[in-house]
């Protein structure tokens, strides 16, 4: 009973993992760029719900709206701002140590506008918990439920947006090879800044779904669910959308099976560990070469 | 070009000139100010504490200054923010250093501390540190402490709930990255042997998984724990609250003075809190006069009700004047000859504080006081009686 419990949390706990390396595995198919501040967007996203919900008590469904369409904003912002006049650069380098400079900077101003304290989240979950089993000894709350869910849809949508719209054959053209599709006649720069977008308003979801289970909210509660979900393409096989989703979901239930199992203390160690092997064994990831199509 | 040079020079020259004479307006004040200066986290996760410690000093010292000074000396502060972090918090050390400290309140948090006292004791400086709890705060002869030990709080935790019968299955959950956390816990575990209680499950979690908690809940649950002791700060403990109701867990929940501030938490249900208990020296609602004054002083100064770490650098600062006054030590004399009067003369002194009667200090810097238990009631820490 304890396993399958176990189990759930590690495959919510993925879910939000991969909602978030959905994010960076598209922006690095289409712009081959790593966007570091990928995991502070989702902090933002996390104060936007905070400040609407808890501190101005409007209702729930608005500021989740609102999230979104500010993540939205700003991803394509940095964008246009930060990232694509550097996208003629020499050096890769320079678009990369940006990214990193983008990311201190949505820290520190959350820092100023929001101050350190932590603030508790309101959870935008109104389900209740499940209890199930003969004792009722395995309970799965809401927020699980949502996240899984949030996940599979996201998923779902995502790929055949992906593969039967204009605009997502367009993305696969520009992945595939920038300058061929724009002599093809496809606006490179308005295709990566849809890409931007769309992985901003999945941050923007990945941080209510991740305060909604884990309500303490900091300016860097984004950073290490970044990092995580970075970890979680780089394992999927960066640049393939299939590969960030079992990339997440994998990781969430190493994570929480070797805590269950192996110890609590070491369970990050176990997880890069796992990361290595796979990456000698098959240094492009999981799915990182089976499929063709790289967005 | 040669025009800008020559202004240059003259906005150079006239610089040093000003300096030179900040110099001596220095020099010859110093014969009568003690500088205190003030290190903790003032931003970041333990803003809390830092905050408080800052003015909680400061509320002490404006005292002080207004009856007189300590012997007819004024008292000069300053507080450096670290951001719980060792390094800003040994900058913030060198910085208080050329501003011309004397004596040093701090750091509030153990891991600066211990960084801080490792380039204080070259110095020879004098460090009184209000919260520093771990052991190693206090290595060097030159550090002292008003708080309790760690040893002591993981002793005196064990100890509680062993006579007071509050459980018979307990279940730990500790950060295993921080030496507060970890100091606790393994004394913790050492007396527990001697407790009528059982540890059935001890979890760890690190700084860099501190979100999900659902296995060390769980983990405890099947364990059949009925308390949860949790000698953490209050960010991650009010993590382990909601994610224990919302799975529908019924521990109870003992921790340590970190998780003091629990309920200044913006937008926490403290509902949550409920019958949390915790051993922390010092209740804002005891009702005895001296903690009633200082509350009223704090409240009307800050605006806000003072935790315990507040009281703990009300007490340094008095400690310090009890200290200075035993020694009979001014503050013309360097800072070396400061630090050896004040540490012989703490060994010697008795201080009645707001965090502990008749406090008084060995050698190797400890404090020598009762710990009380309190319980969260109505979303207010009380005393248990």
């Amino acid at each position: 009973m304890s396993f399958i419990s176990y189990l759930i949390n590690g495959i919510s706990l993925g879910s939000v993992y991969a909602i978030i390396a959905l994010g960076y595995t598209m922006v690095y198919g289409i712009a081959k760029m790593l966007n570091f501040a990928h995991g502070d967007i989702i902090m933002v996203g996390c104060y936007t719900v905070f400040t609407i919900v808890s501190t101005l008590s409007l209702p729930t469904w608005l500021g989740i709206i609102v999230s979104i369409v500010l993540c939205t904003i700003l991803g394509i912002t940095i964008e246009a701002v930060a990232y694509r006049p550097l996208r003629q650069a020499t050096s890769s380098l320079a678009v990369l140590i940006t990214a990193i400079g983008v990311s201190y900077l949505l820290q520190n101003v959350a820092l100023l506008i929001f101050g350190a304290n932590t603030k508790s989240f309101t959870s935008v979950v109104n389900i209740k918990a499940l209890k199930l089993g003969a004792d009722g000894g395995l309970t799965v709350t809401g927020e699980t439920l949502v996240t899984i869910a949030a996940c599979l849809i996201i998923m779902v949508v995502l790929t055949t947006f992906v593969n039967k719209t204009k605009a997502g054959q367009a993305m696969l053209a520009v992945s595939e090879d920038k300058g061929a599709a724009q002599l093809m006649g496809i606006n490179v720069n308005a295709t990566i800044s849809l890409t931007f977008a769309i992985g901003s308003a999945l941050a923007a979801v990945a941080g209510m779904l991740l305060c909604s289970a884990y309500p303490a909210l900091t300016p860097y509660t984004g950073s290490m669910p970044g990092i995580k979900a970075f970890v979680a393409a780089v394992f999927g096989g960066i640049g393939s959308i299939p590969g960030a989703f079992i990339g997440g979901i994998i990781l969430g239930i190493i994570e929480i099976l070797s805590k269950a199992y192996i110890s609590s203390q070491l369970s990050d160690a176990i997880v890069f560990l796992v990361l290595i092997i796979v990456l000698v064994v098959k240094p492009t990831g999981i799915l990182g070469r089976k499929i063709q199509e790289k967005v | 070009m040669k025009k800008l040079t020559k202004t240059l020079a003259v906005a150079l020259s006239a610089a040093m000139f000003l300096t030179s004479l900040t110099g001596c307006a220095g020099a010859a004040k110093g014969g009568d100010t003690w500088k205190i200066g003030g290190i903790g986290p003032t931003t970041g996760g333990a803003a809390v504490y830092g905050i408080a410690v800052q003015n909680g000093a400061d509320l002490a010292i404006k005292e002080i200054n207004e009856a007189g000074g300590i012997a007819g000396n004024k008292i000069e502060y300053n507080f450096q923010d670290d951001e719980l972090d060792s390094e800003k918090s040994v900058n913030a050390y060198n910085a208080l250093k050329d501003w011309g400290m004397n004596i040093l309140v701090g750091s509030v948090t153990s891991g600066c501390c211990v960084a801080v006292a490792a380039e204080s004791v070259n110095d020879n400086m004098f460090q009184l540190t209000p919260s520093g709890s771990a052991v190693d705060c206090i290595t060097n002869k030159n550090v002292f402490q008003v708080c309790f030990t760690d040893p002591n709080q993981g002793i005196g935790a064990a100890s509680y709930i062993g006579s007071n019968n509050v459980a018979s299955k307990v279940a730990v959950i500790y950060d295993s990255s921080d030496v507060y956390s970890s100091g606790i816990y393994q004394k913790f575990a050492q007396e527990a042997d001697n407790q009528p209680f059982e540890i059935v499950s001890a979890e760890a979690f690190t700084a860099d998984s501190k979100t999900d908690f659902s296995v060390q809940l769980q983990k405890a649950a099947d364990a059949g724990a009925e308390l949860v002791f949790l000698p953490i700060y209050y960010t991650e403990a009010s993590l382990i609250l909601t994610q224990a109701a919302s799975a529908g867990y019924n521990f109870k929940f003992f921790g340590c003075d970190g998780l003091d501030g629990i309920l200044g938490v913006e937008n926490f249900d403290t509902s949550l809190a409920e019958g949390v208990m915790l051993l922390t020296p010092f209740a804002a609602d005891a009702a005895d006069e001296k903690t009633q004054n200082f509350v009223k002083a704090y409240e009307a100064a800050y605006g806000d009700t003072p935790n315990q770490f507040a009281a703990d650098a009300y007490d340094a600062v008095y400690i310090i004047k009890a200290a200075i006054e035993k020694s009979g030590v001014a503050p013309s004399a360097s800072v070396s000859e400061i630090g050896d009067a004040l540490e012989k003369a703490m060994t010697e002194i008795t201080v009645d504080g707001l965090t502990g009667e008749s406090m008084n200090w060995s050698e190797d810097g400890a404090v020598n006081k009762a710990p009380k238990a309190m319980e969260i009631k109505n979303g207010n820490y009380s005393l248990i009686q």
